[in-house]
């Protein structure tokens, strides 16, 4: 499936990226030919292969559980001190509601 | 005290002959640091103030009897995209130039209970994406055997601090070949251990189901190290995993005897630079000589790797780079009238080209109507790629082959063709889409100069194995070459 310059601007939109003209006409270049290129396991027959749901565990499930503890965490003067701005506890954002 | 080519050992023995003191190696290496890296650009963040503290802390510590601990005074580099307490952690991105975490990552938490000293943070490719470390925000690193040389990517500033003798180890992390890579191109020892082995947590997520930090090193050994020291399950990372901890280093005994070492015909083919072909050829006819059993393998879906790769990959890096909103941390856009222009902007302006096509790019195959054509089908090829290493490891006991198909290639000479750069990762990514652990070492110099790496991979949670192997080999064709650096340079 070609990426044309729609397909850019409409998954920018989605990855919340704002795109000058020129980065959308070379992203369309470069994405269209990176996605020729992985279009190349189409000449695979995965029909009855399963996807792998957990890196490296096939048939193993090892990753682990634990139990839900409560510990502490970090707390809010911590968790606010690389907030771009702030007030009175909270992180502040330019305005949501008109 | 002599800085050049000290190693874990090395350093050890002379603390505790009382040779030296940590004061003293870390003053020698901030003082390296000051003259040389000017010009190498290993280092965004230098704590020398803090390391200096730490040293002295330590040296009091031994005076007063305490015994050396596995680290004890080991001046470490840490790539910055794990997280240190306190220290700037930027990932090389201004969309993080001023985020200093709360926190450490577990492997630091690990390093510096066994005693290491941080000496600074290290240049990577931005949020570890890239092969040559030229897309970080901040400045290039240059390869300390070649300075018109990329060291590699994406820890390609923990290589060459390595390289260059800018701290005794680093760590790197790995999601494509981005530790064995970079330690490849500057003729240094880089292990990517089997996924979950260590704790991913406070390494910034790019590939979640591919990360894995590992260290880089002078030495086989000193990788051994580092590895016991940071392994093992953690509360904090539900994917690490539970396999007992061995100790790595007694696993080290030299013997290759029974060792059976596949040879996959695939690793030797198109694109395979002579030079490096040659090196590793006969790399493989040393094991052959030392005892081990040579046996020819096939990973037959090797070429699908990077296709495979490159979808996953991506997917997962837009997912875990949607955080990167202005919002909590980082950096945040001034000309914003509203929130979602804020998202946009800040992200437009704090990202560069190489992560904004990344997320480009999983966002694409990840969304609705793509989803089961690219997603579903790369973890189905990823199964039939992991399945390709089960196979083979019934024949064999480790894997040998190249890490890169080149040597260090020139600044600026792939920026221009991302499917080119990614296609040098062909060695390396295979060992993350298996979750099976790899290494680098160094096995010669080419015409020019240039370090050439060995890979070797091995089966999962079976680093003692794969050690073992390397470190073997390390011991009976040393690489004792070292890049020409003059501090009168600056």
């Amino acid at each position: 499936m070609p990426i044309t310059e729609r397909d850019v601007e409409k998954i920018a939109e989605l990855a919340h990226l704002e795109l000058t003209e020129e980065e959308k006409a070379l992203f369309t270049r470069q994405l269209a030919s990176i996605v020729r290129y992985v279009e190349k396991l189409n000449e695979l027959d995965t029909e009855d292969v399963p996807p792998m749901m957990h890196a490296g565990a096939e048939e193993e499930a090892d990753y682990a559980q634990r139990d839900d503890e409560v510990l502490a965490s970090l707390g809010q003067e911590t968790a606010l001190a690389n907030a771009p701005d702030k007030a009175r506890g909270f992180f502040r954002v330019p305005r949501v509601i008109e | 005290m002599d800085i050049i080519g000290l190693t874990i050992e090395t350093l050890h023995r002379a603390l505790q002959t009382g040779e030296t003191t940590v004061r003293e190696v870390c003053e020698r290496l901030l003082e390296r640091i000051d003259a040389l890296d000017g010009t190498i650009g290993a280092y965004l963040t230098v704590d020398g103030e803090r390391a200096l503290q730490r040293a002295d802390a330590l040296d009091r510590e031994r005076r007063e009897g305490a015994p050396l601990k596995p680290l004890t005074g080991v001046p470490i580099a840490i790539k910055d995209n794990i997280c240190t307490r306190q220290l700037r952690t930027s990932c090389a991105s201004r969309i993080l130039h001023n985020y200093v975490p709360p926190y450490n990552a577990t492997a630091v938490e690990r390093l510096l209970d066994a005693g290491a000293v941080i000496i600074g943070k290290t240049n990577c490719d931005e949020f570890a994406m890239g092969s040559s470390n030229e897309n970080s925000a901040f400045k290039i690193v240059r390869n300390p055997w070649n300075l018109e040389r990329v060291p590699g990517g994406s820890s390609g500033g923990s290589a060459a601090a390595v390289a260059a003798d800018l701290c005794v180890a680093a760590l790197g992390s790995d999601t494509g070949g981005s530790i064995r890579q970079p330690a490849s191109l500057c003729g240094v020892v880089g292990l990517k251990p089997t996924y979950g082995r260590v704790s991913r947590y406070g390494l910034v997520a790019f590939g979640s189901s591919l990360d894995q930090i590992g260290p880089i090193t002078k030495t086989v050994r000193d990788a051994a190290r580092v590895l016991r020291v940071i392994a093992g399950r953690d509360w904090h990372d539900s994917t690490s995993s539970n396999h007992d901890v061995v100790d790595y280093e007694a696993a080290l005994n030299g013997e290759l005897k029974g060792i059976r070492v596949g040879v996959p015909r695939e690793y030797f083919g198109q694109g395979l630079d002579a030079e490096v072909k040659r090196a590793v050829e006969m790399a493989v006819d040393r094991f052959a000589d030392l005892g081990a059993e040579i046996v020819e393998i096939s990973l037959p879906h090797t070429e699908y790797a990077i296709a495979c790769y490159y979808i996953i990959a991506t997917a997962e890096a837009s997912s875990n780079l949607a955080r990167y909103d202005g919002v909590r941390y980082g950096y945040r856009t001034t000309r914003a009238g509203n929130l979602r222009e804020m998202y946009r902007r800040t992200r437009d302006e704090g990202f560069g080209a190489e992560v904004k096509r990344r997320i480009m790019l999983g966002t694409y195959v990840l969304s609705a109507g793509y989803y089961d054509a690219y997603y579903l089908k790369a973890q189905k090829v990823r199964t039939l790629i992991q399945r390709d290493f089960t196979q083979a490891f019934a024949q064999c006991d480790v894997i040998a082959g190249p890490t890169s198909p080149t040597v260090a290639f020139r600044l600026g000479e792939k920026t221009d063709d991302p499917l080119k750069m990614y296609l040098s990762d062909i060695y390396t990514i295979t060992a993350n889409l298996a979750a099976i652990p790899g290494i680098s070492i160094p096995c010669g110099l080419s015409q020019d100069g240039l370090p050439i790496g060995l890979q070797l991979l091995g089966r999962r949670f079976d680093e003692a194995t794969l050690l073992r192997v390397a470190h073997a080999y390390e011991q009976a064709y040393p690489f004792e070459h070292k890049p020409a650096l003059e501090m009168s340079d600056s």
